[in-house]
């Protein structure tokens, strides 16, 4: 893609997208296989019915009672030694975990994978106060040589093949010859992280889920680097979003198996991470001290519409995008925001502003494949319809950042002047007939018609209306 | 209302109340015991771990067979255990070096990172739907020892197997008390990041031997 592809607004960035053989056939790969590995895992329609139910409520629960668990989830935490901050913006959240390195000294700082911090765009932000992060999870850290952001929630180098991953490490890990061999690949990158490790002043992850009963926080991953972040370096910051708590442990199972198996087709992954607390005294390993960043950046906005509110039960799972038909054909980078497919196109907008991020919700068929794998049944071709009607006609000037962005005084004046003649059957005739007469004589690049004709013929009109044949034919109007 | 606590909470309760709903009916597998066992095995072999049924007075020879084949030299355990004592009587005519974790892992981080061949853990139960262990680190047990060698040794009672994850966390209690870390495992580090190429060890151990113990002796 072009390097100044992130000027480009959604539509100008999917042509380009679509034009790039090697990245359709990078992402038309990795879909295929994901979606072939979930259909296997949720063969028995009866489970997956009944699991999934139990999943979205499990998360609407949560939601319905989320200060009263965020309250408690602190709580808790707070009396197992965990330090708990609050940030409303990422700003804030950057300052806080910035604060945290500066107050314990810290120089380098080893990631796990964490959505949220490429949300707050963390790692510009401790680059630029003189702090090395290094990803550990080997997609990110393949993608952060390549000075590159995620195109994908799970996946995040999807859009690389091993050629090019190949050329990559060659050019950028010191005496690694050239070798398109995944095993060899992979173990180049133990090798060069195992020091970084070893070395980090701190460790930072994501959450997957916050379980306000026990104070304990859920990380499930495959590598082991998620596990080795929050052990071996002496402080460690977990951030997470603050919708990602649960009520109690009982409400990890379902989870817990839905997520992996709709993201990967796993029936469960490597590793699920249960941290509850810094390293007690006697304790001969783990952090000696561990904060959480429980990050707002718009969220509590989308709780307050009950409609919306659905957005927030996300587990992050990623089969929305793996089965979109548009993410699986432009990628994740023409998203330009930090989630891509149908639950970023939700979830950007309601975030960024649809001043901002209004082309998204536009970005889908509303075919339903996202609400039909969603194991949360996230209802989200309704909620995109939603914001689509929000940014013209807003139900409240304030439903949704930049409600109203989107409404033009020629497209407002359009509809009433068709609610008019739709409403009167004297002036319906008329317009047709005048349409009929000098409709033709209209340029496609008439105002308003150029939206519709820069990509589809413009329309030819009849010289006389169905209405005027059939009377013709004898028919009578009643 | 100067905190940014207070802001976000005083936002989320101002939010339009819905009643919590009921979470539905749903019921994770169960297994007969003979099921359970081979569920377990199955599992945990389909994710490229070794699984071996042990006697419990017989596993630190079988396990000192298993390791000669593979050609470890160490294997990092921990002295303080039932476990650990056993083991290193058994070994006490020959074997791998054993590497006590007896001391906090700033005292021994070298050896951890970049020397160990191997390291011993028990586990606190299995779950036999995913092929799970429950890792239960202590004070006499630590964390690392299961993640920075390269190969990880489990050591599972047969009689602690459950069906579920949510089994688990009911007959184990885990609501009363969780302790500073709690790890499910199954099988050894992986990725698919390559291309959806399945490569194991990536920062995790290589290996995964799970060494099963009998309810009784065969």
């Amino acid at each position: 893609m072009a390097a100044d592809a992130g000027k480009l607004e959604f539509g100008a960035k999917a042509h380009v997208a679509l034009n790039d053989p090697k990245l359709r056939a990078n992402f038309r790969r990795a879909m295929d296989g994901l979606m072939a590995k979930r259909t296997i895992q949720f063969a028995d329609e009866a489970e997956w019915t009944s699991l999934r139910a139990r999943g979205a409520m499990v998360r609407a629960n949560a939601l319905a009672r989320l200060p009263e668990l965020l309250e408690q989830l602190e709580a808790n935490c707070l009396k197992n030694g965990i330090q708990v901050h609050w940030a409303e913006t990422t700003q804030e959240a950057n300052a806080i975990v910035l604060g945290i390195l500066e107050a314990a000294g810290a120089k380098t700082v080893i990631k796990g994978k964490s959505m949220v911090t490429e949300e707050m765009h963390l790692n510009a932000h401790l680059e630029k106060h003189g702090i090395t992060p290094v990803e550990s999870d080997l997609g990110e850290y393949i993608i952060q040589l390549a000075g590159e952001a995620p195109s994908h929630i799970v996946m995040p180098c999807i859009h690389k093949n091993k050629a090019e991953i190949a050329e990559l490490f060659h050019d950028k890990i010191a005496d690694q010859p050239y070798t398109e061999n995944v095993d060899e690949l992979t173990a180049a990158a133990r090798k060069a992280l195992r020091g970084a490790f070893a070395g980090a002043d701190a460790g930072i992850s994501g959450v997957n889920f916050a379980v306000a009963e026990t104070g304990t926080l859920v990380l499930i991953e495959n590598e082991g680097n998620g596990r080795l972040s929050t052990t071996l370096p002496p402080l460690h910051i977990a951030v997470t979003g603050i919708e990602k708590v649960l009520e109690k442990l009982d409400d990890v199972p379902p989870l817990l198996s839905l997520l992996p198996r709709s993201a990967t087709g796993q029936p469960i992954t490597t590793y699920v991470n249960m941290i509850s607390s810094p390293r007690k005294d006697g304790e001969k390993d783990g952090p000696k001290a561990v904060h959480l960043v429980l990050l707002d950046n718009g969220r509590s906005r989308v709780h307050g519409d009950s409609e919306l509110r659905d957005t927030l039960r996300c587990i992050r799972c990623a089969a929305c995008m793996n089965h979109c038909p548009v993410y699986t054909r432009v990628g994740g980078h023409t998203y330009t925001f930090t989630y891509p497919g149908p639950i970023g196109k939700l979830l950007t907008p309601q975030i960024e502003g649809l001043d901002c991020a209004g082309d998204q919700p536009h970005a889908s068929t509303l075919c339903r494949a996202c609400a039909d794998v969603c194991p949360v049944q996230i209802p989200i071709p309704d909620l995109l319809v939603r914001l689509r009607t929000e940014a013209v006609r807003p139900t409240s000037p304030d439903a949704v950042k930049g409600a109203g962005s989107s409404a033009t005084t020629g497209e407002t004046l359009g509809w009433k002047g068709w609610t008019l003649l739709y409403g009167s059957p004297l002036l319906y005739r008329i317009g047709t007939r005048m349409l009929g007469w000098f409709g033709n004589l209209m340029p496609s690049s008439a105002p308003m018609l150029k939206q519709w004709t820069s990509v589809r013929t413009k329309p030819k009109f009849a010289p006389k209306s169905l209405h005027e044949l059939a009377r013709e034919k004898g028919f009578c109007d009643e | 209302m100067n905190s940014p606590r207070e802001r976000i909470l005083s936002r989320l309760k101002a939010s339009p109340r819905a009643a919590a709903p009921l979470r539905p009916d749903w019921i994770p597998p169960s297994y007969s015991p003979a099921e359970r066992k081979a569920k377990f095995k199955a599992m945990l072999e389909a994710s490229h771990a070794d699984v071996h049924e042990v006697t419990a007075a017989g596993w630190p020879e079988r396990l000192k067979s298993i390791l000669a084949d593979k050609g470890v030299g160490n294997v990092v355990y921990a002295p303080a255990t039932r476990a650990g004592r056993q083991l290193a009587e058994a070994w006490a005519g020959g074997g791998p070096e054993l590497l006590a974790y007896d001391r906090p892992l700033e005292e021994l981080k070298e050896v951890l990172v970049s020397q160990a061949d191997a390291g011993l853990t028990t586990a606190r139960g299995g779950i036999a739907q995913t092929g799970s262990l429950v890792l239960w680190p202590t004070s006499d047990e630590p964390r690392l020892m299961s993640l920075l060698p390269p190969i990880h040794i489990a050591l599972v009672e047969e009689s602690s197997l459950t069906d579920s994850l949510a089994e688990t966390i009911r007959v184990q209690g885990w609501a009363g008390g969780m302790p500073t870390n709690a790890v499910l495992v199954s099988g050894p580090s992986k990725t698919a990041d390559i291309e959806q190429t399945l490569a194991y060890g990536v920062h995790g151990p290589k290996e995964l031997i799970v060494l099963l113990i009998g309810s009784e002796s065969p």
